[in-house]
């Protein structure tokens, strides 16, 4: 990593591509061995939730966090879950056990709303 | 002294331009915008309070003011001293050579709806000696169940905090558009509220001017970005047969003015951070602006009423 100020950009974006193959061939054996939970996030930004449609995994925990100079929350439609009002670089999570379509929005700011699919057989 | 033709009470060629400007950006119908920036605004202000000393007393007439989103605990780029500049427009209030009636503020008095937030602004808006009516902003009742905001402010109020009160002959009616939103939705006021407004306003004569203030913006200034009430067609329409209705709001931390028939709507600037124009940025957060003018997007607005005459005179003026 020290080597990246070395290199230029566009050398670094295709040594940076062959770095990550390498790390997902590698990764598998290791995987098995740990199985972390699986984890998922979303950000917010600029009054979006990004990504606005996420699907994941039974078991995933979705950490949410706010990068706005404004304060926000994310809270299901349905009351499943409910954040206290996230300021600046605060974050929200909460893990999906059951699958279903979660459609959740800031309480705040009611036109920013979106969506988790929880599926079972996704990563 | 109604703003929308105080270029020619000024007779000012830069009040004009920048008139001509904002009108850029307005997308619907018949809108007067105009940015934070009123040349002399504090000569205006002193002429309007002179006025109104001189022609009107009790019974003909009175002059109130808006102050608005103080954002009291918001410390980032676009304004890391909202106590400060709160503190700047309370010492224009205080300045002023006559005394106005009182202030209402339109809401958003904290950043977080903390109780240190709603101390400091009490003790800085408090300094300005005026009683002060409140309607809450979406970031005074963070907490669930809007406990401190209604602790404070609440007292004698409806629901989540709307009221109507008396001054002059003419009626004051605070909502509150902040609370119990849908996703999807804007500003709502709810079945509750609008019942209630229904019957405050039964039996009261067609003559009697009406001054309706609430935080967000009861008419649709741009709904892509929440700026707007989906019942606030309901409201207006209950207000429908009032010869004088004035609506004034604030949240998009800017003025904006439009008149349709009856009905003059207005927003206040914010006293902490300006917002964009409508659709000018990605979003609608705070606007950070050259350190030096700062204080030509914060202000406040006085507004005066005088009988006989159909129209609030509405001047904003700038913390520059
Ligand atoms: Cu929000």
């Amino acid at each position: 990593m020290t080597s990246r100020t070395e290199v230029s950009k566009s050398v670094l974006r295709r040594f940076g591509v062959a770095v990550l193959l390498g790390l997902a061939l590698a990764a598998p054996a290791a995987r098995g061995e740990t199985s972390a939970p699986a984890a998922a996030k979303v950000s917010i930004d600029n009054f979006t939730f990004s990504p606005d449609r996420l699907t994941v995994a039974p078991g995933t925990t979705v950490t949410w966090t706010n990068a706005d100079d404004i304060p926000h929350t994310v809270v299901a439609t349905g009351k499943a879950f409910r954040s206290k009002a996230l300021d600046t670089d605060d974050s929200f999570a909460f893990t999906f056990t059951t699958p279903g379509t979660f459609d959740y929005f800031c309480s705040l700011h009611p036109h920013m709303h979106a969506t988790i699919v929880v599926e079972a057989g996704r990563s | 002294m109604t703003r929308h033709d105080r270029d020619t009470v000024t007779g000012d060629g830069q009040t004009r331009r920048k008139v001509l400007e904002c009108m850029t950006w307005a997308g619907t119908g018949v809108l007067w915008t105009v940015s934070g920036g009123v040349p002399r605004a504090l000569g205006l202000i002193d002429q309007a309070q002179a006025q109104t000393q001189s022609q009107t007393s009790g019974q003909d007439g009175l002059t109130f003011l808006q102050i608005s989103d103080s954002h009291i605990g918001f410390d980032k780029a676009a304004n890391p001293a909202t106590s400060r500049t709160l503190e700047e427009a309370i010492g224009r209030v205080k300045a002023l050579p006559a005394k106005p009636a009182f202030m209402i503020h339109t809401g958003d008095i904290t950043h977080l709806s903390k109780a240190a937030e709603f101390d400091d602004a009490d003790h800085i808006i408090g300094g300005a000696r005026l009683d002060v009516h409140y309607v809450p902003g979406e970031h005074d009742v963070i907490d669930e169940e809007a406990k401190l905001y209604r602790e404070r402010y609440g007292r004698g109020t409806k629901g989540a905090g709307w009221y109507s009160l008396d001054a002059s002959g003419v009626h004051f009616i605070g909502l509150v558009n902040v609370v119990d939103l849908k996703s999807g939705g804007l500003g709502n006021l709810g079945p509750d509220q609008l019942a209630w407004l229904a019957d405050d306003l039964a039996g009261r004569s067609a003559e009697t001017p009406i001054v309706v203030f609430a935080h967000i913006p009861l008419w649709a200034v741009y709904p892509a970005w929440g700026w707007g009430t989906d019942d606030g067609g309901r409201a207006l329409s209950l207000l429908a047969r009032f010869g004088s209705v004035t609506v004034l709001n604030g949240h998009i931390h800017q003025v904006m003015q439009k008149v349709e028939g009856n009905v003059t709507f207005h927003t206040a600037c914010s006293t902490a951070f300006p917002q964009p124009a409508p659709g000018a940025a990605p979003s609608p957060g705070p606007l950070k602006v050259a350190d030096d003018k700062l204080r030509t997007k914060l202000g406040l607005s006085s507004v005066t009423f005088r009988r006989g005459e159909q129209r609030l005179a509405i001047i904003d003026q700038t913390l520059a």
